[in-house]
């Protein structure tokens, strides 16, 4: 046939999941910052800087996790029971943060224990997600379609070491955001916490990309005979943190988050090359993944609808929430 | 003792479905009435019918934000308890539910927005097509999920390839044997749900002489509703019952508790099913009735549990039960509507202490039995997961242990009974603080808020009187 809908399928996904990564990493990087925060006051503006547009950043996991199911049933089938103990632990995280953004700001008396549940379940879901990204690298015991490991093979120290950096990476897009949203005190704090969490994430790249070919035979071969071109991509990611580095030293307001974004895509893009085609790894492409073509296409139709619509809303609205948030505006 | 982890999967799906359930079945008849109200007040200009809306729009926004809540968590179950069954089906099941996804998130990006927080900023006319809009979205998003579920009560157009559903024709698929009586049903559910709760909370204010003028014009709206609804659905329901007949007949034997296939089948009002000695230990009935109704002869044949090997049974004890828990409460709910005709013709219907508290109390009532329903077409299908193609035990998730089943299935219980009582227990503050307008509501938005909940500014712990903050 003359149309790869598999292809077309992981775009799609692909562009998903890093909208995702992008969007709702920065709003669980505040949560995760949350107890670190000076005073009450900038926690207010931390949590009013990404309470109107949340739940619409969480619509990408939602979107991809159905688009999943329908596009490439195997990972849906794989990733889910593998994943299944961490599957539970960021929903139940992202549930509690999710009503606490709704209760805070209703709450006087209980406030306190909103927050913590916001920071908790912000730093749980994160982990969670980043074992995710451990797991895949590892990849999964798969025999005849179906997954046979354990309840608890996603978790090694590899995958707790990937869940932890990206833990930092969230936290660094949210305080690169902050700078980006604040003023005053609330900002200084942001510029003091930013190189340190640069750190910590550079750390982490690093350790992980002297480990992954070591765990992955597959990942170590991609990168003997194609470093000429896949080297490219870590090397624009660090170069994105240099951008970072310095920006902040420099005190400029948009450039540490636009920075943080390229360093979270060039080493997005980076993990897609060592793998491609295989989207449960170590064996399947995402040709063996695929669901069936009638099927791609009949659901393709109405997310090529439906894409555009949401992108469009997304931007609005940021347009309509752009500008500095206050210390003490109201937020209801 | 060895934990299952096909029970333990079951009961979690189960628990995580009916917690859902009750959200949506309750926003898919308020957004309707929400609607009308909008049109009422487009129409007559009379500010009753826009206090009104502005109330039930606060409610249903904290609703839809449940909802939303845990419909996320059943996205996930399909595939960490039922992964075989999601590889399966996904070819078919893939593609439906996302398009719920999607159509859910088009309705709430384009339409939820303008209807929560537009008041006051677009014309009339606009909001109006915006609530429209909402609630035929509702519908679209029900549409998709009770496809999906009648697919898998009487599925249809597919065929098998190497395990794999794989679709042949998407019309046969989408609008399977089952799909319309599910459909239609569900709906009158939804409205009589919207219908007993708006009359239920209008009573509650009557009580209290609370804006008397509004919530008598919306608890005579709701009567009249539910006068013509509540009959309606039990011949829908009965119709509903004849098809369930045709494709699963062990299903209706379960919900007759009816063991040998013969005539004269007698309607059992009370009976305790025993499936081990497969028949029932006492039984109270009325002769013939069950035959009459199902198959409109007096003397017709109904066919029996044993037609079926024991371990192709539904759990009969649960399916003949539930059932009878819907039907009572379906004859209560006409009984009701009945009473306030007659005192109605009194004029005594605003007034009735008895009557109104009655109404207060039938809350619920539309919520069980919808529980009950369910619980009878989802037991009473099994052992299928997919009807005589696949059983549960052939879906469930090859690795998946008894502990880890356990371990999410109390997890999901401890999180839900955290998250959504608190919600409950939010929403009761809305309704109790009632149509008194808070200050940010007078003064006007301050911060554009998008999300649901915003839209009620009821404060969660504070003292209710004179706390707008």
């Amino acid at each position: 046939m003359s149309i790869d809908l598999s292809l077309i399928w992981a775009g799609i996904i692909g562009f998903g999941v890093i909208m995702y990564v992008l969007m709702d990493g920065f709003d669980l990087g505040l949560g995760i910052l949350f107890p670190f925060a000076p005073d009450e006051e900038s926690r207010d503006v931390m949590m009013n800087s990404v309470a109107p547009v949340w739940d619409g950043n969480e619509t990408w996991l939602v979107l991809g996790g159905a688009g999943l199911l329908g596009a490439f049933p195997l990972v849906y089938s794989v990733f889910l029971p593998a994943l299944y103990i961490g599957v539970f632990l960021m929903l139940a995280g992202l549930i509690f943060r999710g009503i606490s953004f709704e209760f805070r700001f209703k709450s006087k008396k209980n406030r306190r224990w909103w927050n913590r549940a916001f920071c908790w379940g912000s730093a749980i879901a994160t982990f969670a997600q980043g074992a995710v990204v451990g797991a895949y690298i590892q990849g999964f015991a798969v025999e005849d379609f179906r997954y046979v490991g354990g309840a608890l093979d996603w978790l090694t120290p590899f995958t707790v070491l990937t869940g932890l950096g990206l833990m930092a990476g969230y936290a660094l897009l949210g305080s690169t955001w902050l700078i980006l949203k604040s003023e005053g005190h609330v900002q200084q704090w942001a510029y003091k916490i930013t190189p340190k969490l640069l750190l910590a994430v550079l750390v982490v790249f690093g350790i992980v990309s002297l480990w992954t070919p070591i765990i992955s035979p597959e990942v170590m071969e991609r990168w003997l005979t194609k470093i000429h071109i896949i080297g490219i991509l870590p090397l624009l990611a660090l170069a994105c943190a240099g951008v970072l580095y310095r920006s902040v030293k420099r005190q400029q307001e948009g450039l540490p988050f636009v920075a943080t974004l390229g360093l979270f895509i060039f080493t997005y893009l980076g993990l897609i090359a060592s793998k491609w085609p295989v989207i449960v790894p170590p064996n399947y492409t995402i040709w063996d993944a695929a669901s069936a073509p009638e099927s791609q296409l009949f659901l393709l139709i109405g997310m090529l609808f439906v894409i555009p619509i949401v992108l469009a809303y997304t931007a609005w609205t940021y347009w309509v929430f752009r500008g500095k948030v206050k210390v003490g505006e109201g937020y209801h | 003792m060895e934990l299952d982890p096909l029970l333990l999967s079951r009961l979690q799906f189960a628990f995580v479905v009916s917690f859902h359930a009750i959200f949506p079945v309750f926003t898919i008849g308020l957004a309707s009435y929400i609607a009308l109200l909008h049109g009422l007040f487009y129409k007559t200009e009379n500010p009753a019918w826009d206090r009104l809306a502005l109330f039930w729009t606060k409610v249903f926004a904290v609703v839809f934000g449940m909802g939303v809540v845990s419909g996320i968590v059943m996205s996930f179950q399909f595939g960490t308890n039922w992964s075989n069954f999601a590889y399966a089906t996904s070819n078919f099941l893939g593609p439906v539910l996302s398009y719920e996804v999607v159509t859910a998130f088009f309705l709430e990006a384009a339409f939820l927005g303008v209807l929560l927080f537009g008041r006051n900023k677009v014309p009339e006319g606009v909001h109006l097509f915006a609530a429209i809009m909402v609630a035929v979205g509702t519908f679209i998003s029900s549409f998709w999920i009770l496809s999906a579920n009648s697919w898998m009560q009487t599925p249809a157009g597919f065929e098998l390839i190497d395990g794999r559903f794989h679709i042949t024709s998407w019309m046969e698929a989408l609008f399977n044997p089952s799909f319309w009586y599910r459909f239609v049903h569900m709906g009158m559910a939804s409205f009589l749900t919207g219908g007993f709760v708006v009359a239920g909370v209008s009573a509650w204010f009557l009580l209290r002489k609370r804006d008397v003028e509004a919530n008598k014009k919306a608890l005579s709206m709701c009567l009249w509703l539910l006068l013509i609804l509540a009959p309606a659905q039990a011949v829908v329901g009965d119709f509903h019952g004849l098809n369930t007949l045709e494709h699963q007949p062990m299903k209706v034997a379960a919900m007759e508790g009816n063991w040998e296939t013969q005539t004269n089948v007698p309607l059992l009002l009370f009976a305790i099913p025993d499936q081990d000695a497969q028949a029932n230990r006492f039984e109270i009935g009325i002769p013939n009735l069950a035959s009459l109704i199902l198959t409109h002869r007096a003397d017709g044949e109904v066919p029996g549990l044993n037609a079926a090997p024991a371990e192709e049974q539904p759990p009969v004890m649960i399916v003949f039960w539930a059932f009878r828990v819907m039907v009572g409460l379906g004859l209560l709910m006409i009984a009701v509507a009945l009473t306030g005709l007659f005192l109605r013709r009194k004029g005594r219907v605003y007034e009735n202490p008895l009557f109104l508290k009655t109404l207060t109390f039938m809350i619920i009532s539309p919520f069980l039995a919808v529980l009950g329903g369910w619980v009878v077409t989802e037991s009473g299908r099994a052992p299928w997961l997919v009807y005589g193609v696949m059983t549960h035990a052939e879906g469930l998730t090859p690795s998946l242990t008894g502990g880890m089943a356990l371990f999410t299935l109390i997890g999901y219980i401890a999180v839900y009974s955290v998250v959504f009582l608190t919600g409950i227990y939010y929403l009761t503050r809305v309704v109790r603080n009632g149509m008194k307008e808070t200050q940010t509501e007078v003064e006007g938005e301050v911060g554009r808020p998008k999300r649901p909940f915003s839209a009620a500014h009821t404060p969660f712990d504070d003292d209710l009187e004179g706390a707008n903050a």
